[in-house]
Parts: structure tokens; C-alpha cells; sequence
């Protein structure tokens, strides 16, 4: 049985986040829970990163299809909402695919301080030329989870996944 | 629902309590989503959006846990689904002032402003109340609500302390829908916590933000109400018949 934990885990390593491709399911913390009743059931529980993020559906699909795929036949998807999902759970790998993808990756919740009005992040890093002289443009950007920067030494406008 | 078939009223009254929450989220999310691609640009036509999707899921995760509780009382098979689109206007029991329409940014924005604040503070009661799910909801969305409150409070400042014209706008949207917000501290049989409790604290922020808005708060002013009980304004129908046409035209229409 404790293979077969493994065996999932390395399929849904291959499962990834339809809005951002490059990291996968596990990366990004929401898989909470994985339990097999046989080597045909399983049931994982996931938590969802924003309310209202539309990826959530496909996720719970693509896992469902991976399973299958492997040989599954039930596969029961359940959805916890608590505790809140945070963006503290992203592996430091997924931190770093991230960074290599154009998204600067989120700050840890505990350097970060509540900000006052019209205060914004800061030095958070352009992930093309490192710089950390950059600017909020909008508090929200492509998707809930990210703000959209510009970086004031390249010049270049980039999304960064906000702390959460 | 059958004779023989009662439910207790204590889950009625968390139907109900919930029912509001799922109803007050989902009638300002589809308020708000009509400024997609009407933003006055290009970034805050997105954050509206955004924040349009964020109600939309709060309303979600209240809808399932609503079809939850009603499906165990009665044997029903409600989904968040048939909850949104096939209730009609007196079963909607959310804010009156969500249903009203979104007039200018100004309008908008402060009607986002006055809301959010209320939101976080209600979502810190329930945080803490007995109710598992609910406080599992309110836990996930104040983070949410924590951007909204501070993003519309921005705003409040930037068109009150902005120009002529935009104080104008504020001052005129304070007149049009002030008085919709006496709702939000009106005690109901459903209510989990007291909502009375909440209104010194919410007061008291409005008049931080307004201050430094150099826009002042209405006093002793007439307050409307009904929206908790269903009684609503004459725009809520409109607003159904728009966002239910599909569903009652093709019932159980999916893709």
C-alpha cells in the first residue's frame, strides 16, 4: 500500500495547474490528502487557492483522468476548504519553476506585514533581470492569485504570484 | 414540502442563514462581472473582475453547503445550481443594496467599499461561530475580502480627494445609495451572530477611509430594508431574468 502512495505521488507529479502549466498540483500545495482503500480506490482531497478560481474544476478532472489512466477505478476527489490554503505550501521547487517561467514566486507570509493603503510589496524581484527596483502596476492581475508588476530597470511588465 | 416531512426550524434557520450568505455573494459578483471589458481601464476592469470571481466562488462554496443541508432535511437533490438559477425573486434573500444597479464608478466603487468592509467584519464573527462549514467558508474568503476592502478603500480616496468632478460622483453616489446599508445591522431570526454587534467597528472604518476622502458620512438618514426577508427592490427581478434565462429556457442545460 505505501508504494501505491508513492506511485500516486508520482502521477500527480504530472498533473499541473491548467492556468500556470509549469507547476504541478503538488508544487503548488493543494493535494492535502491521498488515501487508498484498495489498489483501485483511491481518495484525494484538495483545497482550492482562491474561492473562486476556475482551475479547480479541471484539476479535480485531470486527477481524476491521470488515476484512471494508471489503472484506477474509483477515484473519489474531496474538497477542503479548511484550512485555508496559503501560499506558504509551494514546494521551493515550485518557487524556483515559477521564477524561470516569468512569475516572480510569492513572498513567505511571515516577512510579510499587512500593508497600509497604497502601500504595496515590495523588492519583489523581476524574474528577467533579477532586479528588485520594481513597481506594482494593479493589485490584481491575469488570474486572482497574481498582481501584475513592472520592473523600473528592464522596463519589463511581469506577474507576480501574491502572497496569500 | 410534505406535513409529515417537517424540518426542524434550527436547520431551517441555517438553511436560511446560509441561503442569505451564498445569495448577498452572487448578486454583486453578477452585478459587478457587467463591467467586464467596460472597466475604465484596462487594470481595473480586471480587478473588478477579479473580484467578481472571488464573490462567485464565496456564493459557490454557500450554495453547495446549502444544497448539503437541504438535501439531508428533505430529500430533495438541490445543487448550487438549481439554487442560483431556479429560485425566484422572494426566495433571494440577499442585500438589497447588491441588487441595485451599478451606476458609475463612483457608484460602484463605493457600493464595493461599503460592502467589503462589512464582509471582513462579518467573516471574523463567523469565523468563530459553531457552524463548521460556515466558518471554514469565512476563513478562506476574508483573504479575499482583505484586497477588496483595501483596493476599494483606494479608491474611496482617490475620486473623494481627487478632482471636482470625482468628488462630485462620490458625493453623489453617498446620496443614492447610503441608505441601503442600515440593512447590514438589522437582526434576523437566521442570523448565527449579531449583526448589531459588528456596526461601531464597521462605522468607524467608513469614517477613517471618508476622512482622508474629505467626504462626509450621511447622518439620521432614512434606511431601506427587506432583502434579508425577500422583499426586494423592483431591480432584482430584472437582474434573475437575466441570469436565469438560460437555465429556465433549457433546464438542465450544461457544457
Amino acid at each position: 500500500m505505501t508504494n501505491t502512495k508513492e506511485h500516486i505521488l508520482s502521477l500527480l507529479e504530472q498533473v499541473s495547474d491548467p492556468e500556470i502549466p509549469v507547476l504541478s498540483i503538488l508544487d503548488l500545495g493543494i493535494v492535502r490528502d491521498i488515501v487508498c482503500t484498495s489498489d483501485k480506490d483511491v481518495v484525494i482531497t484538495i483545497t482550492p487557492t482562491y474561492s473562486g478560481c476556475p482551475a479547480m474544476d479541471a484539476i479535480a478532472f485531470d486527477i481524476k483522468l491521470k488515476l484512471i489512466e494508471n489503472g484506477f477505478e474509483n477515484v473519489n476527489i474531496i474538497y477542503s476548504l479548511s484550512p485555508a490554503w496559503t501560499t506558504d505550501w509551494m514546494s521551493e521547487e515550485g518557487k524556483k519553476k515559477l521564477q524561470s517561467y516569468g512569475i516572480a514566486p510569492p513572498q513567505n507570509m511571515s516577512s510579510r506585514i499587512e500593508k497600509l493603503l497604497f502601500e504595496e510589496e515590495s523588492h519583489i524581484k523581476c524574474p528577467r533581470c533579477h532586479s528588485t527596483n520594481t513597481k506594482l502596476l494593479s493589485q490584481f492581475g491575469s488570474t486572482a492569485c497574481k498582481a501584475l508588476y513592472q520592473c523600473s530597470n528592464c522596463k519589463e511588465p511581469f506577474d507576480y504570484f501574491k502572497c496569500h | 414540502m410534505d406535513s409529515n416531512q417537517q424540518i426542524s426550524k434550527s436547520t431551517n434557520l441555517q438553511i436560511n442563514q446560509t441561503l442569505h450568505l451564498a445569495d448577498t455573494a452572487l448578486i454583486l459578483g453578477q452585478r459587478n462581472s457587467d463591467w467586464c471589458a467596460h472597466g475604465p481601464i484596462l487594470e481595473q476592469d480586471i480587478a473588478i473582475t477579479n473580484i467578481t470571481l472571488d464573490l462567485i466562488g464565496q456564493a459557490r462554496n454557500f450554495y453547495q453547503y446549502a444544497a448539503t443541508l437541504i438535501n439531508n432535511a428533505e430529500n430533495k437533490n438541490e445543487t448550487e445550481d438549481s439554487l442560483a438559477y431556479l429560485r425566484n425573486e422572494r426566495e433571494f434573500k440577499n442585500f438589497l443594496i447588491c441588487e441595485l444597479p451599478n451606476g458609475n464608478w463612483a457608484q460602484t466603487i463605493l457600493r464595493q467599499f461599503l460592502f467589503s468592509v462589512y464582509q471582513e467584519l462579518l467573516f471574523e464573527k463567523l469565523i468563530a461561530c459553531n457552524d463548521q462549514q460556515l466558518s471554514a467558508i469565512a476563513a478562506k474568503s476574508i483573504k479575499e475580502t482583505k484586497y477588496h476592502v483595501k483596493w476599494s478603500s483606494e479608491w474611496v480616496i482617490r475620486l473623494g480627494d481627487g478632482t471636482e468632478e470625482s468628488k462630485t460622483k462620490m458625493e453623489q453616489a453617498i446620496d443614492e445609495i447610503w441608505m441601503y446599508t442600515g440593512e447590514f445591522f438589522i437582526a434576523n431570526d437566521y442570523d448565527i451572530i449579531d449583526v448589531t454587534s459588528i456596526k461601531s467597528k464597521w462605522l468607524e472604518k467608513i469614517n477613517e477611509i471618508f476622512e482622508e476622502a474629505t467626504l462626509s458620512v450621511p447622518e439620521n438618514t432614512f434606511m431601506q430594508s427587506g432583502g434579508k426577508n425577500g422583499i426586494h427592490t423592483e431591480y432584482l427581478g430584472f437582474l434573475l431574468s437575466e441570469m436565469q434565462v438560460l437555465q429556465r429556457t433549457y433546464p438542465g442545460a450544461n457544457w
